[in-house]
Protein backbone atom coordinates (compact mmCIF):
# COMPACT_ATOMS: atom_id res chain seq x y z
CA UNK A 1 0.00 0.00 0.00
CA UNK A 2 2.63 2.58 0.65
CA UNK A 3 4.78 1.14 -1.82
CA UNK A 4 2.02 2.29 -4.33
CA UNK A 5 2.23 5.71 -3.17
CA UNK A 6 6.05 5.68 -3.30
CA UNK A 7 7.30 5.63 0.23
CA UNK A 8 10.52 3.20 -0.21
CA UNK A 9 9.02 2.93 -3.98
CA UNK A 10 12.31 2.60 -5.35
CA UNK A 11 13.81 -0.46 -3.10
CA UNK A 12 10.48 -2.55 -4.29
CA UNK A 13 12.69 -4.79 -6.38
CA UNK A 14 12.99 -8.59 -7.11
CA UNK A 15 16.38 -10.05 -8.51
CA UNK A 16 16.24 -10.28 -11.84
CA UNK A 17 16.27 -13.62 -14.02
CA UNK A 18 13.80 -16.70 -14.38
CA UNK A 19 10.90 -17.81 -12.25
CA UNK A 20 8.33 -20.59 -12.44
CA UNK A 21 4.54 -19.86 -12.07
CA UNK A 22 3.01 -23.04 -11.25
CA UNK A 23 4.62 -26.13 -12.21
CA UNK A 24 6.21 -25.19 -15.56
CA UNK A 25 7.53 -27.58 -18.15
CA UNK A 26 10.01 -27.08 -21.59
CA UNK A 27 6.53 -26.47 -23.55
CA UNK A 28 5.51 -23.43 -20.93
CA UNK A 29 5.35 -20.03 -22.16
CA UNK A 30 7.90 -17.34 -21.01
CA UNK A 31 6.29 -13.96 -19.96
CA UNK A 32 8.98 -11.11 -19.68
CA UNK A 33 8.36 -8.54 -17.31
CA UNK A 34 10.29 -6.13 -14.95
CA UNK A 35 11.96 -6.35 -11.55
CA UNK A 36 9.64 -3.52 -9.84
CA UNK A 37 7.75 -6.00 -7.30
CA UNK A 38 4.09 -4.47 -8.02
CA UNK A 39 4.87 -5.44 -11.93
CA UNK A 40 6.01 -8.79 -11.34
CA UNK A 41 3.60 -9.54 -9.06
CA UNK A 42 0.42 -8.49 -11.02
CA UNK A 43 1.73 -10.88 -13.44
CA UNK A 44 2.14 -13.23 -10.95
CA UNK A 45 -1.49 -13.22 -9.86
CA UNK A 46 -2.91 -13.05 -13.23
CA UNK A 47 -1.23 -16.20 -14.03
CA UNK A 48 -2.55 -18.21 -11.04
CA UNK A 49 -3.50 -21.24 -12.06
CA UNK A 50 -1.55 -21.36 -15.18
CA UNK A 51 1.86 -22.73 -15.84
CA UNK A 52 4.13 -20.27 -16.86
CA UNK A 53 7.89 -19.08 -16.69
CA UNK A 54 8.58 -15.28 -15.76
CA UNK A 55 11.67 -14.12 -17.12
CA UNK A 56 12.65 -10.99 -14.81
CA UNK A 57 14.26 -8.38 -16.15
CA UNK A 58 16.84 -5.54 -14.66
CA UNK A 59 14.70 -2.26 -14.83
CA UNK A 60 16.50 -0.96 -11.17
CA UNK A 61 12.69 -1.81 -9.95
CA UNK A 62 10.96 0.57 -12.50
CA UNK A 63 7.59 -0.85 -14.03
CA UNK A 64 7.59 -2.09 -17.76
CA UNK A 65 6.31 0.81 -20.02
CA UNK A 66 8.72 3.52 -17.73
CA UNK A 67 11.78 1.56 -17.91
CA UNK A 68 11.12 1.07 -21.47
CA UNK A 69 10.87 4.12 -22.10
CA UNK A 70 13.85 5.24 -19.96
CA UNK A 71 15.86 2.10 -22.00
CA UNK A 72 16.62 0.22 -19.03
CA UNK A 73 13.57 -2.91 -20.30
CA UNK A 74 15.72 -2.85 -23.62
CA UNK A 75 16.71 -5.54 -26.30
CA UNK A 76 20.26 -5.64 -24.38
CA UNK A 77 18.75 -6.28 -21.34
CA UNK A 78 16.61 -8.95 -22.93
CA UNK A 79 19.10 -10.86 -24.88
CA UNK A 80 21.61 -10.64 -21.64
CA UNK A 81 18.88 -12.50 -19.52
CA UNK A 82 17.65 -14.77 -21.52
CA UNK A 83 21.85 -16.37 -22.13
CA UNK A 84 22.29 -15.25 -18.09
CA UNK A 85 19.78 -18.07 -17.46
CA UNK A 86 20.17 -20.72 -20.44
CA UNK A 87 16.63 -20.25 -21.41
CA UNK A 88 17.49 -22.48 -24.69
CA UNK A 89 18.48 -24.99 -22.16
CA UNK A 90 15.22 -24.24 -20.03
CA UNK A 91 12.33 -24.47 -23.29
CA UNK A 92 12.27 -26.32 -26.48
CA UNK A 93 10.34 -23.55 -28.01
CA UNK A 94 11.66 -20.43 -29.20
CA UNK A 95 9.43 -17.80 -28.16
CA UNK A 96 9.03 -14.96 -25.43
CA UNK A 97 6.20 -13.03 -24.27
CA UNK A 98 6.88 -9.43 -23.87
CA UNK A 99 4.24 -7.16 -22.64
CA UNK A 100 2.96 -4.74 -25.71
CA UNK A 101 4.09 -1.27 -23.51
CA UNK A 102 7.69 -2.95 -23.42
CA UNK A 103 7.84 -2.33 -27.26
CA UNK A 104 9.24 1.42 -26.92
CA UNK A 105 12.38 -0.14 -25.81
CA UNK A 106 12.66 -4.06 -27.15
CA UNK A 107 13.09 -4.26 -30.89
CA UNK A 108 11.84 -7.60 -31.85
CA UNK A 109 13.90 -8.18 -35.00
CA UNK A 110 17.34 -7.70 -32.77
CA UNK A 111 16.09 -10.05 -30.14
CA UNK A 112 15.72 -12.46 -32.69
CA UNK A 113 19.30 -11.92 -34.53
CA UNK A 114 20.97 -11.76 -30.91
CA UNK A 115 19.26 -14.73 -29.30
CA UNK A 116 17.26 -16.90 -31.95
CA UNK A 117 14.44 -15.95 -29.63
CA UNK A 118 10.99 -14.42 -31.47
CA UNK A 119 9.48 -11.24 -29.64
CA UNK A 120 5.63 -12.21 -29.56
CA UNK A 121 3.51 -9.24 -28.19
CA UNK A 122 1.16 -9.69 -24.95
CA UNK A 123 -1.71 -7.45 -23.96
CA UNK A 124 -1.47 -4.56 -22.56
CA UNK A 125 -2.64 -5.42 -19.24
CA UNK A 126 -1.52 -8.68 -17.23
CA UNK A 127 -5.23 -8.89 -16.75
CA UNK A 128 -5.61 -10.04 -20.35
CA UNK A 129 -3.02 -12.75 -20.00
CA UNK A 130 -5.28 -15.70 -19.24
CA UNK A 131 -7.12 -15.19 -21.89
CA UNK A 132 -3.96 -14.32 -24.41
CA UNK A 133 -2.29 -17.89 -23.51
CA UNK A 134 -5.64 -19.80 -23.40
CA UNK A 135 -6.08 -18.72 -27.45
CA UNK A 136 -3.00 -19.24 -28.18
CA UNK A 137 -1.65 -16.02 -28.37
CA UNK A 138 -4.25 -14.24 -29.70
CA UNK A 139 -4.94 -10.37 -29.00
CA UNK A 140 -8.40 -8.57 -29.25
CA UNK A 141 -8.12 -5.64 -30.65
CA UNK A 142 -8.74 -3.65 -27.32
CA UNK A 143 -6.19 -5.84 -25.31
CA UNK A 144 -4.16 -3.65 -27.65
CA UNK A 145 -5.16 -0.06 -26.52
CA UNK A 146 -4.21 1.76 -23.12
CA UNK A 147 -6.86 2.95 -21.43
CA UNK A 148 -7.14 5.51 -18.72
CA UNK A 149 -10.15 4.96 -16.59
CA UNK A 150 -11.47 6.79 -13.23
CA UNK A 151 -10.16 3.97 -11.40
CA UNK A 152 -6.88 4.08 -13.01
CA UNK A 153 -6.87 8.08 -12.16
CA UNK A 154 -7.41 7.98 -8.71
CA UNK A 155 -4.58 5.75 -7.72
CA UNK A 156 -1.88 8.10 -8.94
CA UNK A 157 -3.53 11.02 -6.64
CA UNK A 158 -1.71 9.82 -3.91
CA UNK A 159 1.33 9.36 -5.94
CA UNK A 160 0.94 13.25 -6.79
CA UNK A 161 0.73 14.58 -2.94
CA UNK A 162 3.74 12.37 -2.03
CA UNK A 163 5.91 13.84 -4.90
CA UNK A 164 4.12 17.03 -3.51
CA UNK A 165 4.96 17.18 0.03
CA UNK A 166 8.97 17.66 -0.58
CA UNK A 167 8.73 21.03 -2.36
CA UNK A 168 6.29 22.15 0.58
CA UNK A 169 9.09 21.51 3.06
CA UNK A 170 10.45 25.00 1.41
CA UNK A 171 7.22 26.66 0.33
CA UNK A 172 5.43 26.91 3.28
CA UNK A 173 8.31 28.89 5.72
CA UNK A 174 8.23 31.03 2.40
CA UNK A 175 4.64 31.51 2.59
CA UNK A 176 4.69 32.84 6.20
CA UNK A 177 7.95 35.07 5.67
CA UNK A 178 6.09 36.98 3.03
CA UNK A 179 3.19 37.15 4.95
CA UNK A 180 5.06 38.90 7.54
CA UNK A 181 5.65 42.32 5.87
CA UNK A 182 3.53 45.24 6.58
CA UNK A 183 3.77 48.61 8.89
CA UNK A 184 5.80 49.25 10.08
CA UNK A 185 8.20 46.87 8.72
CA UNK A 186 7.77 43.60 10.09
CA UNK A 187 5.16 41.59 12.35
CA UNK A 188 5.67 37.98 13.45
CA UNK A 189 1.75 37.95 14.37
CA UNK A 190 0.87 39.35 10.78
CA UNK A 191 3.20 36.66 9.53
CA UNK A 192 1.27 34.01 11.35
CA UNK A 193 -2.03 35.35 10.50
CA UNK A 194 -1.68 36.09 6.71
CA UNK A 195 0.13 33.14 6.07
CA UNK A 196 -2.63 31.11 7.32
CA UNK A 197 -4.62 32.81 4.54
CA UNK A 198 -1.76 31.64 2.17
CA UNK A 199 -1.09 28.12 3.40
CA UNK A 200 -4.94 27.45 3.03
CA UNK A 201 -5.14 28.86 -0.78
CA UNK A 202 -2.19 26.25 -1.59
CA UNK A 203 -4.02 23.72 0.04
CA UNK A 204 -6.52 25.01 -2.21
CA UNK A 205 -4.40 25.33 -5.52
CA UNK A 206 -3.58 21.74 -4.43
CA UNK A 207 -6.64 19.82 -4.04
CA UNK A 208 -7.70 21.40 -7.09
CA UNK A 209 -4.84 20.78 -9.45
CA UNK A 210 -2.94 17.17 -8.19
CA UNK A 211 -6.85 16.27 -6.87
CA UNK A 212 -9.67 17.66 -9.04
CA UNK A 213 -7.74 17.46 -12.62
CA UNK A 214 -7.04 13.73 -12.33
CA UNK A 215 -10.26 12.77 -11.20
CA UNK A 216 -12.02 15.11 -13.59
CA UNK A 217 -10.16 14.57 -16.58
CA UNK A 218 -12.15 14.12 -19.39
CA UNK A 219 -15.27 16.04 -18.47
CA UNK A 220 -12.71 19.69 -18.00
CA UNK A 221 -12.75 21.79 -20.96
CA UNK A 222 -9.79 22.13 -23.10
CA UNK A 223 -7.31 20.39 -24.28
CA UNK A 224 -3.75 21.56 -22.31
CA UNK A 225 -3.84 20.23 -19.13
CA UNK A 226 -2.22 23.98 -17.54
CA UNK A 227 -6.06 24.90 -19.30
CA UNK A 228 -7.79 22.13 -17.16
CA UNK A 229 -5.59 23.25 -14.17
CA UNK A 230 -6.63 27.00 -14.58
CA UNK A 231 -10.73 25.70 -14.49
CA UNK A 232 -10.72 24.28 -11.22
CA UNK A 233 -8.47 26.78 -9.98
CA UNK A 234 -11.12 29.72 -10.66
CA UNK A 235 -13.82 27.65 -9.12
CA UNK A 236 -11.47 26.39 -6.50
CA UNK A 237 -10.47 29.74 -5.61
CA UNK A 238 -13.54 31.14 -5.58
CA UNK A 239 -15.14 28.78 -3.11
CA UNK A 240 -12.07 29.68 -0.42
CA UNK A 241 -13.27 32.91 -1.52
CA UNK A 242 -16.15 32.91 -0.43
CA UNK A 243 -16.09 30.47 2.28
CA UNK A 244 -12.57 31.72 4.00
CA UNK A 245 -11.49 35.05 2.81
CA UNK A 246 -14.26 37.44 3.28
CA UNK A 247 -12.62 39.63 5.92
CA UNK A 248 -9.25 40.51 3.94
CA UNK A 249 -9.12 43.31 2.07
CA UNK A 250 -9.82 43.45 -2.14
CA UNK A 251 -6.18 43.22 -2.97
CA UNK A 252 -5.52 40.03 -0.46
CA UNK A 253 -8.91 38.56 -1.96
CA UNK A 254 -7.35 38.59 -5.23
CA UNK A 255 -3.78 37.94 -4.12
CA UNK A 256 -4.96 34.40 -3.02
CA UNK A 257 -7.54 33.76 -6.00
CA UNK A 258 -4.57 34.22 -8.41
CA UNK A 259 -2.38 32.11 -6.48
CA UNK A 260 -4.89 29.46 -6.42
CA UNK A 261 -4.97 29.79 -10.04
CA UNK A 262 -1.35 28.92 -10.38
CA UNK A 263 -0.69 26.48 -8.55
CA UNK A 264 -3.39 24.32 -9.41
CA UNK A 265 -2.68 25.46 -13.49
CA UNK A 266 1.30 24.18 -12.83
CA UNK A 267 -0.04 21.07 -11.31
CA UNK A 268 -2.66 20.58 -13.70
CA UNK A 269 0.34 20.90 -16.04
CA UNK A 270 2.26 18.75 -14.26
CA UNK A 271 0.12 15.85 -14.34
CA UNK A 272 0.72 14.84 -18.31
CA UNK A 273 3.55 12.80 -17.06
CA UNK A 274 1.32 10.54 -15.25
CA UNK A 275 -1.12 9.96 -18.30
CA UNK A 276 -0.80 7.15 -20.84
CA UNK A 277 -1.78 9.33 -23.87
CA UNK A 278 0.19 13.02 -23.60
CA UNK A 279 3.22 13.60 -26.25
CA UNK A 280 6.38 15.06 -25.10
CA UNK A 281 5.50 17.36 -28.56
CA UNK A 282 2.53 18.24 -27.11
CA UNK A 283 3.62 19.02 -23.37
CA UNK A 284 6.22 21.16 -24.07
CA UNK A 285 3.78 23.24 -26.98
CA UNK A 286 1.56 23.95 -23.88
CA UNK A 287 4.22 24.65 -21.61
CA UNK A 288 5.95 27.25 -23.61
CA UNK A 289 2.73 28.93 -23.60
CA UNK A 290 1.22 28.12 -20.04
CA UNK A 291 4.66 28.86 -17.90
CA UNK A 292 4.68 32.77 -18.77
CA UNK A 293 1.32 32.97 -17.76
CA UNK A 294 1.72 30.82 -14.45
CA UNK A 295 4.63 32.95 -13.70
CA UNK A 296 2.94 36.65 -14.48
CA UNK A 297 -0.31 35.54 -12.19
CA UNK A 298 2.30 34.45 -9.28
CA UNK A 299 4.28 37.72 -9.75
CA UNK A 300 1.09 39.86 -9.93
CA UNK A 301 -0.74 37.48 -6.94
CA UNK A 302 2.96 38.15 -4.80
CA UNK A 303 2.66 41.70 -5.59
CA UNK A 304 -1.14 42.35 -4.24
CA UNK A 305 -0.14 39.93 -1.08
CA UNK A 306 2.96 42.20 -0.36
CA UNK A 307 1.28 45.83 -0.54
CA UNK A 308 -2.01 45.18 0.42
CA UNK A 309 -0.86 46.27 4.34
CA UNK A 310 0.62 48.87 3.55
CA UNK A 311 -2.51 50.50 1.29
CA UNK A 312 -4.95 49.24 3.38
CA UNK B 1 -14.53 4.28 -22.12
CA UNK B 2 -14.29 8.44 -22.75
CA UNK B 3 -11.46 8.79 -25.66
CA UNK B 4 -8.70 11.43 -24.54
CA UNK B 5 -7.41 13.58 -27.37
CA UNK B 6 -4.40 16.01 -26.09
CA UNK B 7 -3.41 18.50 -28.54
CA UNK B 8 -3.80 18.49 -32.28
CA UNK B 9 -1.52 18.75 -34.64
CA UNK B 10 2.06 18.26 -32.81
CA UNK B 11 2.77 14.96 -32.80
CA UNK B 12 6.27 14.45 -34.86
CA UNK B 13 5.56 10.70 -36.66
CA UNK B 14 6.20 10.23 -40.16
CA UNK B 15 6.35 6.76 -42.15
CA UNK B 16 7.99 6.09 -45.15
CA UNK B 17 5.01 3.62 -47.07
CA UNK B 18 7.29 2.98 -49.92
CA UNK B 19 9.86 1.28 -48.05
CA UNK B 20 7.00 -0.71 -45.61
CA UNK B 21 6.93 -4.18 -45.81
CA UNK B 22 4.00 -4.70 -44.51
CA UNK B 23 4.84 -6.87 -41.40
CA UNK B 24 2.26 -4.88 -39.08
CA UNK B 25 4.39 -4.89 -36.07
CA UNK B 26 3.84 -1.26 -35.95
CA UNK B 27 0.21 -1.82 -35.39
CA UNK B 28 0.68 -4.55 -32.95
CA UNK B 29 3.08 -2.58 -30.49
CA UNK B 30 1.24 1.25 -30.68
CA UNK B 31 -0.92 1.57 -27.64
CA UNK B 32 -3.26 4.24 -29.62
CA UNK B 33 -4.37 2.59 -32.49
CA UNK B 34 -2.28 4.80 -34.62
CA UNK B 35 -1.64 2.60 -37.37
CA UNK B 36 -3.62 0.21 -39.56
CA UNK B 37 -2.75 -1.34 -42.74
CA UNK B 38 -4.02 -0.59 -46.01
CA UNK B 39 -3.01 -2.42 -49.33
CA UNK B 40 -0.68 -4.32 -47.26
CA UNK B 41 1.19 -1.23 -46.35
CA UNK B 42 1.08 0.37 -43.12
CA UNK B 43 -0.96 4.01 -42.89
CA UNK B 44 -1.08 6.16 -40.16
CA UNK B 45 -4.91 6.42 -39.36
CA UNK B 46 -4.98 8.54 -35.98
CA UNK B 47 -2.14 10.93 -36.03
CA UNK B 48 -3.30 13.14 -33.44
CA UNK B 49 -3.65 10.01 -31.18
CA UNK B 50 0.16 9.63 -31.23
CA UNK B 51 1.87 10.41 -27.52
CA UNK B 52 5.42 9.35 -29.52
CA UNK B 53 6.13 6.32 -27.46
CA UNK B 54 8.40 5.20 -30.24
CA UNK B 55 7.61 1.85 -30.14
CA UNK B 56 6.21 1.33 -33.63
CA UNK B 57 10.27 3.54 -34.44
CA UNK B 58 11.97 1.11 -32.26
CA UNK B 59 9.86 -2.41 -33.84
CA UNK B 60 9.75 -1.62 -37.65
CA UNK B 61 12.65 -3.90 -39.14
CA UNK B 62 12.94 -1.50 -42.12
CA UNK B 63 13.27 2.04 -40.65
CA UNK B 64 10.07 3.25 -42.09
CA UNK B 65 9.05 5.32 -39.32
CA UNK B 66 10.12 8.39 -38.26
CA UNK B 67 9.56 9.16 -34.72
CA UNK B 68 11.27 11.01 -32.20
CA UNK B 69 10.11 9.46 -28.85
CA UNK B 70 10.32 11.12 -25.43
CA UNK B 71 8.63 11.12 -22.16
CA UNK B 72 5.39 13.48 -22.40
CA UNK B 73 5.99 14.99 -18.55
CA UNK B 74 6.41 18.54 -17.92
CA UNK B 75 8.65 17.99 -14.89
CA UNK B 76 11.04 16.10 -16.79
CA UNK B 77 11.22 18.69 -19.57
CA UNK B 78 11.52 21.43 -16.88
CA UNK B 79 14.73 19.81 -15.58
CA UNK B 80 15.58 19.78 -19.28
CA UNK B 81 15.18 23.55 -20.04
CA UNK B 82 17.06 24.02 -16.79
CA UNK B 83 19.95 22.12 -17.49
CA UNK B 84 19.90 23.94 -21.18
CA UNK B 85 20.48 26.89 -19.22
CA UNK B 86 23.33 26.24 -16.94
CA UNK B 87 21.54 25.15 -13.92
CA UNK B 88 22.01 21.65 -11.92
CA UNK B 89 18.16 19.95 -11.55
CA UNK B 90 17.30 16.75 -10.30
CA UNK B 91 15.92 14.90 -12.31
CA UNK B 92 11.98 13.43 -11.65
CA UNK B 93 10.74 9.99 -11.65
Amino acid sequence: MFTRVGIKRDQYVVSPGLYGVGAPDSKSPVIVTANYKLSFDTVRSALAGLDAWLLVLDTCGVNVWCAAGKGTFSTDQLVFQISRTALEQVVDHRKVIVPQLGATGIAAHKVKELSSFSVIYGPVRASDLDAFLKSSFKVEPEMRLVTFSLAERTVLVPVEFYLLGRSLWWIVPLLLIVSGFGPPIYSISQAWDRGLVLIAATAGGICSGALLVPLLLPYLPGKPFSFKGLVTGIICGGILDYMLFDHLSVYERAAAWLWVCSVSSYLGMNFTGSTPFTSPSGVEWEMKRAIPLQILTTLVAAALWLVAPFIW
Amino acid sequence: MKKYNYIQNVAEISLDSDSCIGCRLCMTVCPHGVFDIKEKRAAIIKRNDCMECGACGQNCPVNAITVNPGVGCATLIISRWLTKMGIESKGCC
